[in-house]
């Protein structure tokens, strides 16, 4: 492995990507058993440090560590300290004075966990920096289109939304073109980054074609935030023209795989009968996350030999 | 009686040996002594004779070429002391050959009336450079009412700005325009449409896209440069544009110019020869206002530059605190620091794209001293000597050691340059830099 940390998948070598995705079907067939825990980490510290509100990958991230046996600190900070600006400097100097052996960290701004590598000693993780990459959530969606159609390469994905702020849709291209998937992005023209095809994707405004198109596609969520203050104009309208709705998927007589990184907007940019179908694997991603989350963990701090 | 990086007073007898002297205010280019007595050039001629009471600089193979004139800079006194002030700003100037220098009105409080000017009229007597203040355009730089231009152009300003806030309001900028008519002086607009910023931190492109960052796209400047323009062309106004930074600007600025408005721009050091991959390590040192543009962008500025399009460098010399500048990207300030490295750097650039060294020097004296109306003292006898020595030859690497500014907000620090001004003379003071 020649990575030392994880910040993103664009720096990521391949070969490290796909180690990261293979060690996590390890680790999920040890979540499968009765005894979920391995002592691979004892000893070892780990900070989870959380800028931003987070659920999911925060608690994901915490079984990761104690199914590992590692020793856990939790530290979660209002945004509004962090938009004063100060956190940052001041909290790598804190980690740097308290010996941690891993930092797991979600920030609102982009580049603060490559800034974070800079100045201190520990293996920095990823979970999130602002608009920038969320590699663990693209790791987890790759291991989970690997675990259903056996190979990544040459397979076709969709990615429906607004791109311009996923940190979850660029990780997502980063890893799927590395690994040789094609990849396709759809939603309203101004959430697509100008220029986006230099990432190597393609650009599609027609969720139909899309579908059509794709072996399957992966839903960001809409923030409702977004919804409403001329940024998207309706819920109504996103629906009528992005939505993977009940009655547009009737129409397609194709079969696609159907992903969701969470939380879901039911009624917003997916319905219920189709995010509860069989065609979506939304909780097989929710347990491969906290299986690709041990394998990062395991991999960048661990010596031990896997047992 | 010279130190390395100390500014002394020039005292008795300096005889500068053998240097080729390039003077565009007086059409002089040659090789030749200058004798200089109690800081009064008194022989400029071929093999003066030495004496051992003489201090003398050795030229040869060096360039002695007028001091260098500052456009746009940002010596934050009043006000932000922490970050420079108009003595250590001075300093920094005077060790990048710059011996004139128009200052920002964007202290605290404002530059925007003759008492603030004559404030900075007293305070820049003792220095060794000639500051020349530029006078806000609004009251308080909020866009709203017009500052007392022309009693601020009786105490000294060579322009109005508002400095890093453009002017929304177009009727504002109107009315600016037509009144400086009367006082002759430029109007310099920061041009850049906020909602089209939109919160962007870099140049948008594939590097804002890579980083994730909001990106801050090229017409957020260009469509601005044209109402400026538009504006400046009905009134028949005197418009110059700072930090011209991106492609589609210098289509416009060539439309308009070719019209035969009268319009100036100035680019700086940064934006010439820096691209926007600069920023891939998320180092704040690199953010500025606007920002750094792409590989493609910068090589349209490089031929204007060579064309004329562009008429002069001008720093935005902008120090800031390390507090300011060791936070995440979009939480730091916009700016770095430029004086010592202007020459250096665009030196390095210009040199690759064969242009000559004369008009390279032109950039930084000539052209702006024109914009604004002034003059460096030529070297010639009787005058007061105001004078570089530049050795185009020399490589240096760039340390804090270099800096003289109060900040360090550079993104330069270890970067490998070629041309180095090795000595300043201005207003009695004379230095050797630092190598």
């Amino acid at each position: 492995m020649k990575s030392k940390h994880l910040i993103g998948l664009e720096t990521t070598p391949k070969d490290d990507i796909s180690e990261f995705i293979d060690t996590g079907f390890l680790f999920r067939e040890i979540l499968e058993r009765p005894i979920k825990r391995v002592p691979s980490l004892t000893g070892k510290n780990i900070v989870n440090l959380f800028f931003e509100n987070s659920t999911r990958t925060k608690i994901s991230f915490e079984l990761a560590e104690k199914r590992l046996s590692a020793d856990i600190t939790n530290f979660s900070s209002s945004s509004s300290s962090v938009k004063k600006g100060e956190s940052l400097k001041d909290t790598i100097q804190n980690i740097h004075a308290m010996k941690i052996d891993c930092v797991v960290m979600r920030h609102p701004v982009p580049g603060s966990a490559i800034q974070l590598t800079n100045y201190v000693d520990s293996v920095i993780v990823n979970a999130g920096d602002g608009t920038h990459e969320h590699p663990t959530q693209a790791l987890l969606d790759m291991m989970s289109l690997k675990e259903h159609f056996g190979n990544i390469k040459g397979l076709k994905i969709g990615i429906v939304g607004d791109i311009l702020h996923s940190r979850v849709a660029l990780s997502n291209i980063f890893g799927l073109v590395k690994l040789g998937a094609k990849v396709k992005v759809c939603g309203p023209p101004h959430l697509i980054q100008k220029g986006i095809e230099e990432l190597n994707v393609g650009v599609e405004y027609n969720v139909d074609n899309l579908i059509e198109w794709a072996d399957a596609i992966n839903i960001l969520r809409i923030q409702r935030e977004r919804m409403g203050v001329g940024i998207i104009p309706s819920v109504r309208e996103y629906r009528r023209f992005f939505g993977i709705t009940t009655e547009r998927m009737k129409n397609h007589k194709k079969e696609i795989v159907v992903m969701h990184p969470g939380p879901i907007n039911r009624g917003v940019e997916i319905d219920s009968s189709i995010a509860d179908s069989n065609q979506a694997i939304i909780l097989n991603q929710v347990l491969n996350g906290v299986a690709v989350r041990m394998s990062v963990l395991y991999l960048l701090l661990g010596n031990n030999d896997l047992k | 009686m010279i130190l390395n990086n100390k500014i002394n007073k020039i005292k008795d007898y300096v005889l500068i040996k053998n240097g080729n002297i390039y003077d565009p205010f007086i059409n002089i280019n040659d090789i030749s002594d200058i004798l200089i007595k109690n800081n009064k050039i008194i022989k400029v001629e071929k093999n003066i004779k030495s004496n051992s009471s003489y201090l003398i600089i050795d030229a040869s193979n060096k360039i002695v070429t007028n001091g260098f004139v500052d456009l746009h800079a940002h010596f934050r006194e009043p006000g932000y002391e922490y970050k420079e002030n108009l003595k250590s700003g001075s300093k920094s100037a005077f060790f990048g050959g710059f011996t004139r220098v128009c200052c920002m009105p964007n202290t605290k409080p404002v530059l925007d009336s003759p008492e603030m000017i004559n404030f900075i009229n007293n305070k820049s007597k003792d220095l060794p450079v000639y500051i020349y203040p530029i006078g806000s355009i609004t009251k308080n730089q909020d866009g709203k009412e017009m500052s007392e231009i022309g009693e601020m152009v009786n105490a000294g300003i060579v322009a109005i700005s508002d400095d890093g806030i453009p002017v929304k309001n177009s009727q504002i900028l109107r009315m600016a325009l037509e009144y400086s008519k009367k006082f002759n002086i430029p109007v310099i607009n920061h041009a850049e449409d906020g909602f089209l910023v939109n919160d962007g931190i870099i140049n948008e492109g594939k590097t804002s896209l890579k980083l994730g960052l909001p990106g801050n796209p090229s017409i957020s400047e260009s469509t601005m440069v044209f109402r400026d323009l538009s504006i400046a062309e009905y009134v028949s106004g005197k418009i110059h544009i700072p930090h011209i930074s991106t492609a589609k600007s210098i289509e416009i600025v060539k439309l308009f110019k070719d019209k035969g408005v009268d319009l100036t721009c100035e680019i700086t050091p940064h934006h010439l020869c820096l691209t926007d991959e600069i920023l891939l390590d998320y180092n704040t040192n690199s953010k500025v206002a606007p920002p750094i543009r792409s590989k493609e962008e910068q090589k349209v500025l490089l031929n204007a530059v060579k064309s004329g399009l562009i008429d002069c460098i001008a720093t935005d010399h902008a120090p800031h605190s390390i507090d300011e500048k060791e936070t995440d990207i979009c939480n730091a300030a916009c700016g770095m620091i430029g004086m010592e490295t202007a020459f250096s750097l665009v030196f390095s650039t210009l040199k690759k794209e064969k242009m000559s060294i004369n008009s390279i020097i032109d950039l930084f004296s000539l052209n702006p001293s024109k914009i604004i109306g002034i003059s460096p003292n030529p070297i010639k006898q009787d005058n007061e000597p105001e004078i570089n020595i530049i050795d185009l030859d020399k490589q240096w690497v760039l340390s804090e050691n270099h800096i003289q500014s109060k900040s360090l907000n550079t993104p330069l620090i270890g970067k490998k340059l070629t041309g180095k001004i090795e000595y300043t003379l201005n207003k009695g003071f004379i230095s050797k830099h630092i190598d």
